[in-house]
C-alpha cells in the first residue's frame, strides 16, 4: 500500500536524480567520497539517513527490498526502514537474502554470497577513514588526492604497540583498486574479505556527513596490514548454537545470571535457512 | 660543486609590508647556515618560503634532488614538494607540539615518516624507532609512551628523531632551542652538533640566540626589516661585525 501523500520512495525526483549522479560518480571512481546534498529524512541522524537516501534513489517499483541491522531482519532499525519503504514506495519486501534485489544494511554483509544484479546499500556514520587521526577535512582531502596514506598505518602501528596485534576489529580500513583508502562502514573485519571481488554493487551512504561512495562489482579491495602482522578476518571461535554453522559471524548472548552464554549467527536469515534445512546447534531447543 | 640549496631573490610581501626581500644565498652539502635577527626581521618568513610552507612572491629555491638534479621547488608540483618534505627535507618546529602527534606514541611518531614512504614491516619500523630514540638520548622503555608524558626537552629531541629517521639531507630548524632552559639547551645543542656532523647534514637554523649559531653554524646571515644586512663566516660576523645592526646585536648579549 503506497502512501499517496509521498512521491515514490519518499524523496522527490530531483533529489533522487542528484543522488543518482553522486552514485554514478562514486561507481566511476571506486572508493572516492562524493559529496552530495543530503536531505532531512524523517528519522534522526545515525539511524541510517544516508543509506535510506541511497536506497530511495535506486529503488524501482519492481524491486524486492530487504533491510538488516547487525545482520538481523527483525531489529527496530531494520523493521522501521523496511516499513518506511513499504509505505512510501510500495515495493515488495523480504527477509531472504537471495530473493532481495536491494539490501540495505547496517554493520554486516550477509553470509550468503550475493549475485550480479543485487545492490547492497551500507549505512555509514563516519565516511572518512582518516578522521580520528587528522581532524582537518581540508587536510584529509589533500591526503586522499595525493595518496598520502602513511598515517593510516600509524593507527595500525599504535594498535600493535599497545595490544600486541591489530586490535581494530570493525571499520577496518581498506585500499580500493590500489588507490583510495576507504572506511568500509562499521562492519566487523570478518566481513572485509567479502568486500573485494563481490558480484553485487556496493553503495555507501553517509547522511550526516553528506558523502556517498561506491564499489562496482568485482572491485579489488585490500585490507591494510603490516608484512609481519598480516590482516586476519576474526570471529568468535565457536559454532552457532542454533544452526551449528562454523563459517558465520557470531553474536555472543548472555542467557542467564550465572554467566551462561551462547553464540548465534548474527545473520538471522542465514541461520533460519540452515535450521529449516535440518542443521541443529547444541543450544537449539 | 653543486650547491644543495640555491636561493635566489626570495621576496615575500604581506600586503604593503615586507616579509623578506631579495634574499639570495647558496648552501653547500654538509654546511650549516644560521639566520639571526630580531623578532619581525623576516627570519621565519624566509624559512617557511624555503621549506614550501609559504609561497614567495618572487624568487627561486633550487634544490639539488637525488633523482633529477637541481629543481626549483617553488614551481614543482605539490605532490613532489610534499614528497621532498617527507624524504630529503626535515622541519624542526620551535614548539615540539607543532611537529609531533601528541595522541600517538613516541614510536609511532618516529615511525610515521617511515610508513609515509612505504615501510610496511612493523618489526623493522619499531627497531628503527627504538634506535633513533637511543640516538636522541630517550630511554628505549619510553617507546610506547605518548609525548604528552615527556618533558619539554624530551619532546624537542623526539621531534628531531622523528625528522631525521628517513635520513634527510637538509634540515630546516626554527628556533630549535626556544623555550628550553639553559642546561637542556646545552644538551640539545650538543646532540644536534653531533648529529649534524655524523650524518653530514646540511641545515638552516633560524634563531635569535647567538650562542646557538656560534656552536652550530658555519656561516651566518644577519637580517633586519626583511633584508640581509650582513653575511659571512660565523666567527667573522660575531667577532668583527661590520654593519651597525650586527654590532648592536652582538653587543646586546649579556655576559655572565
Amino acid at each position: 500500500m503506497t502512501d499517496q501523500a509521498y512521491n515514490f520512495a519518499y524523496l522527490d525526483e530531483q533529489t533522487k536524480r542528484m543522488i543518482r549522479r553522486a552514485i554514478l560518480k562514486g561507481l566511476a571512481i571506486p572508493g572516492y567520497q562524493v559529496p552530495f546534498a543530503s536531505r532531512e529524512m524523517p528519522m534522526p541522524y545515525g539511524w541510517g539517513t544516508g543509506g535510506v537516501q541511497v536506497s530511495a534513489a535506486v529503488l524501482t517499483p519492481e524491486d524486492t527490498f530487504k533491510v538488516i541491522d547487525q545482520g538481523a531482519d527483525d531489529t527496530t532499525n531494520a523493521v522501521s526502514i523496511r516499513t518506511f519503504f513499504q509505505r512510501t514506495a510500495g515495493v515488495a519486501t523480504t527477509t531472504s537474502t537471495s530473493d532481495a534485489t536491494v539490501i540495505q544494511t547496517r554493520h554486516r554483509i550477509p553470509e550468503e554470497a550475493l549475485s550480479e544484479g543485487q545492490i547492497l546499500v551500507y549505512q555509514v556514520p563516519i565516511p572518512e577513514p582518516l578522521r580520528f587521526l587528522e581532524p582537518r577535512e581540508s587536510e584529509t582531502r589533500k591526503m586522499h588526492s595525493l595518496e598520502e596514506y602513511g598515517l593510516m598505518h600509524v593507527k595500525l602501528y599504535e594498535d600493535i604497540s599497545r595490544h600486541g596485534h591489530i586490535a581494530t576489529s570493525y571499520a577496518y580500513p581498506v585500499k580500493v583498486e590500489g588507490r583510495y583508502v576507504m572506511d568500509p562502514s562499521p562492519i566487523p573485519k570478518f566481513d572485509n574479505p567479502k568486500l573485494g571481488d563481490m558480484a553485487a554493487i556496493q553503495l555507501f551512504g553517509a547522511g550526516r556527513e553528506q558523502r556517498i561512495y561506491a564499489l562496482p562489482p568485482y572491485t579489488q579491495v585490500v585490507s591494510l596490514d603490516f608484512e609481519d602482522h598480516p590482516f586476519e578476518a576474526s570471529k568468535a571461535d565457536h559454532p552457532c548454537g542454533m544452526c551449528g554453522a562454523t563459517d558465520s559471524y557470531l553474536d555472543e548472548l548472555i542467557i542467564d545470571d550465572a554467566g551462561g552464554r551462547m553464540f548465534v549467527c548474527s545473520d538471522t536469515d542465514y541461520c533460519e535457512a540452515r535450521q529449516a534445512a535440518g542443521h541443529k546447534g547444541k543450544d537449539a531447543a | 660543486m653543486t650547491p644543495l640549496l640555491s636561493v635566489q631573490g626570495i621576496t615575500k610581501r604581506y600586503g604593503a609590508h615586507i616579509g623578506c626581500a631579495d634574499v639570495s644565498f647558496d648552501l653547500y652539502p654538509g654546511e650549516v647556515m644560521g639566520i639571526v635577527g630580531e623578532s619581525g626581521s623576516g627570519k621565519s618568513t624566509l624559512l617557511n618560503c624555503m621549506a614550501g610552507h609559504l609561497t614567495p612572491d618572487a624568487g627561486q629555491v633550487v634544490f639539488d634532488t637525488r633523482t633529477d638534479g637541481p629543481r626549483d621547488t617553488i614551481t614543482m608540483s605539490e605532490p613532489e614538494r610534499r614528497m621532498l618534505g617527507r624524504t630529503d627535507w626535515a622541519f624542526v618546529h620551535q614548539h615540539a607540539r607543532d611537529g609531533l602527534r601528541m595522541g600517538v606514541s613516541a614510536g609511532g611518531n618516529v615511525g610515521e615518516r617511515l610508513m609515509a614512504v612505504g615501510e610496511r614491516h612493523y618489526g623493522d619500523i619499531r627497531a628503527k624507532a627504538t634506535d633513533w630514540l637511543g640516538r636522541v638520548e630517550i630511554d628505549a622503555s619510553r617507546v610506547d609512551d605518548r609525548p604528552t608524558t615527556f618533558s619539554g626537552g624530551m619532546q624537542q629531541r623526539l621531534q628531531i628523531a622523528r625528522n631525521l629517521v628517513t635520513g634527510p639531507r637538509l634540515v630546516f630548524m626554527d628556533e630549535p632551542t626556544g623555550g628550553l632552559d639553559v642546561s637542556v639547551q646545552a644538551r640539545l645543542l650538543d646532540l644536534l652538533r653531533g648529529l649534524v656532523r655524523d650524518m653530514g647534514l646540511s641545515a638552516i637554523i633560524v634563531t635569535h640566540d647567538l650562542a646557538v649559531v656560534r656552536l652550530l653554524a658555519d656561516r651566518l646571515m644577519v637580517m633586519k626589516s626583511g633584508r640581509v644586512v650582513e653575511a659571512g663566516l660565523t666567527d667573522q660576523v660575531l667577532d668583527d661585525p661590520q654593519h651597525a645592526y650586527s654590532q648592536l646585536l652582538v653587543s646586546s648579549v649579556l655576559q655572565v
